[in-house]
């Protein structure tokens, strides 16, 4: 550290300079003002950035959740252009095969598709992803990235109804997935009539009810599309019905969205104080 | 319940300050700036803070500073960062003498990153992240120096960066995530913009953090970790949903993370102990109101005596 600060102090951009800091950043990456510093000598020297890039994709394998090494690989790629892109895709992908939801690593692979492409792969990325753990938040998260964001495919309009069903399917197979759930909630966000008159929603929640009746997840749904107003059907009023007169005596009288959230409050004693306030806040 | 073992915690913040030449010090020596902060903040809360030398802590503060940007690196010799220099700013601010430095100087230095689209930049190589947008913010609202800024452009680039499910990423269409949410949101209650969010869809999202073990995770699906008592329990704080998470369980959460026997707190239970996680830890239970802590602001992370001092005392 003592050879680095002296050549630091000294503002000596020479090959001896860039060996020094290789050697302190091998023992501390984490020092910005070395990554900072080697910056100045790789500029002077006009060192080779795809050496370069070689040695940081080293340190960042080893130290995948270092701020410094991922903002290096930022401003080298930014220097090698577009034609850099799918090599850098290639690095994030070997980093989240092993870390699958390693924020930096999605950040820059964000950062990277807007600035430099390589859109093309990305949508099988995300469902290869889902593939493996359909509980990968930021595959769902880098989901709607692409679809909202990909100059290639058509936008969230031209996708939506695939979306929903991609969506459903994922809910399917396993109910008690958050992601899912929410990413379903935003796909009608932009659509919220569609919320209440599409018949792909009640027709999952019943589904899903039928074997799974203590599913937080598809209570909540229901209850939201009942006070957007879904007007239930035979088949959904009973399932409400079935399930809450099971416990207290009393509910009988109350409306269905009341009805489940009391049933919230007993399946979900944790965010008991959450039913209560949907509860209270029913408008219908 | 276990209790708060406080003169453990103080004790162990202590021994850490004095240690300079050990490995862990060695490789967190960059950033020993920010240690200062979580260690002082730390043991103000637990009204320990009459154990430290002010005057030692400010000379060396002082001597972090780059004379020429005004900017504070993360320990002497060290580039200047806004990271340390919010740290900086705050440890002066506990100490009751932001008096040492020339505010404009360091507000000039803050606000000189702040790019066109209204984000931050972290230094002068240009990182982008919305946690950059909380320090500038909250640094310069301590210094009275928010006018150096375009607040509506900052404002702007935060909203830009709110998810469909209610939460903020680090940059526009990044992952909600706890961390990010407290800096966008602690950005957004200094500047007297929480208009823009729907507290309800964003309260849900971060009472459904609180998981069967009574601690807070992140994001979805992801590990409890004691610091998100801090990002998630301040945020609820700030959008006014606090009562949303149960406050008993997260208690007996953090309480379960100490090393009884060394001090400190860490991440989850029986695993080793940080200054970073002992100060989380701390915070979340003086959020939380738990007997004998000093409250702490949730928008400035600093106790709400120091922020009283601030805007409310001439």
């Amino acid at each position: 550290m003592d050879y680095f600060r002296a050549v630091y102090v000294a503002r000596e951009l020479s090959p001896r300079a860039l060996r020094l800091t290789t050697e302190a950043l091998l023992r501390n990456p984490g020092n910005y003002t070395i990554w900072h510093f080697r910056r100045l000598v790789i500029d002077a020297l006009d060192s080779d950035l795809v050496e370069e890039t070689l040695f940081v994709d080293n340190l960042a394998e080893a130290n995948s959740k270092n701020y410094q090494i991922w903002h290096h690989k930022r401003w080298l790629a930014e220097k090698l252009g577009p034609e850099a892109a799918n090599d850098d895709h290639d690095f994030t992908r070997f980093i989240l095969c092993h870390d699958a939801k390693n924020y930096h690593a999605w950040s820059h692979r964000q950062w990277v598709l807007q600035k430099l492409g390589g859109w093309d792969k990305e949508l099988d990325f995300c469902h290869q992803l889902l593939e493996e753990d359909i509980f990968n938040n930021s595959a769902w998260n880098q989901r709607f990235f692409v679809i909202t964001r990909s100059p290639l495919l058509g936008g969230l309009s031209a996708m939506w109804d695939s979306e929903v069903d991609y969506t459903i399917k994922a809910i399917l197979q396993n109910p008690s997935n958050e992601s899912p759930w929410r990413y379903l909630q935003g796909l009608y966000k932009g659509n919220p009539d569609s919320l209440i008159t599409d018949e792909r929603i009640p027709q999952l929640l019943l589904n899903i009810l039928k074997e799974n009746s203590y599913c937080v997840f598809a209570w909540n749904f229901l209850l939201d599309v009942l006070c957007k107003g879904l007007r239930p059907n035979k088949e959904i009023e009973e399932a409400v019905k079935g399930f809450t007169e099971l416990d207290d005596a009393g509910s009988s009288d109350q409306d269905l969205p009341t009805r489940i959230c009391s049933a919230l409050e007993r399946m979900d004693p944790i965010r008991v104080n959450y039913w209560a306030w949907r509860k209270s806040n029913l408008t219908l | 319940m276990g209790e708060l073992a406080v003169e453990k915690h103080a004790q162990y913040i202590l021994s850490v300050e004095k240690r300079k030449d050990d490995f862990e010090s060695l490789v967190m020596e960059h950033l020993r700036l920010n240690g200062a902060y979580w260690g002082l903040t730390t043991l103000d809360i637990m009204h320990k803070l009459g154990s430290v030398n002010p005057d030692e802590v400010v000379t060396w503060i002082l001597s972090c500073q780059d004379k020429e940007s005004g900017g504070f690196g993360g320990n002497v010799g060290h580039d200047p960062h806004v990271l340390y220099t919010l740290s900086a700013v705050q440890v002066l601010a506990l100490l009751d003498r932001l008096d040492a430095v020339d505010v404009d100087k360091v507000s000039d230095y803050v606000a000189g990153l702040q790019k066109e689209d209204g984000s931050f930049a972290g230094d002068i190589w240009g990182e982008i992240d919305t946690r950059f947008s909380y320090v500038a913010i909250c640094c310069l609202s301590l210094l009275h120096r928010l006018n150096k800024i375009n607040v509506e452009k900052a404002v702007d680039y935060i909203v830009s960066c709110k998810n469909l499910d209610g939460g903020f990423g680090s940059i526009p269409g990044g992952e909600s995530h706890a961390g990010q949410i407290f800096c966008c949101v602690g950005a957004l209650a200094i500047t007297g913009s929480l208009h823009h969010i729907d507290r309800d869809l964003l309260g849900w999202w971060l009472c459904e953090r609180q998981c069967k073990d009574g601690g807070l995770n992140g994001r979805p699906e992801k590990l409890t970790d004691v610091c998100y008592s801090w990002w998630v329990l301040s945020s609820l704080i700030m959008i006014d949903r606090v009562h949303w998470i149960d406050k008993n369980k997260l208690s007996k959460f953090i309480l379960n993370c100490q090393d009884l026997e060394k001090g400190g707190i860490s991440d989850r239970p029986d695993n080793a102990v940080d200054v970073f996680h002992t100060y989380f830890g701390v915070a979340g239970l003086s959020l939380m109101e738990y007997p004998g802590l000093k409250p702490i602001d949730p928008a400035y992370a600093l106790p709400v005596d120091v922020v009283n001092r601030i805007f409310f005392q001439k």
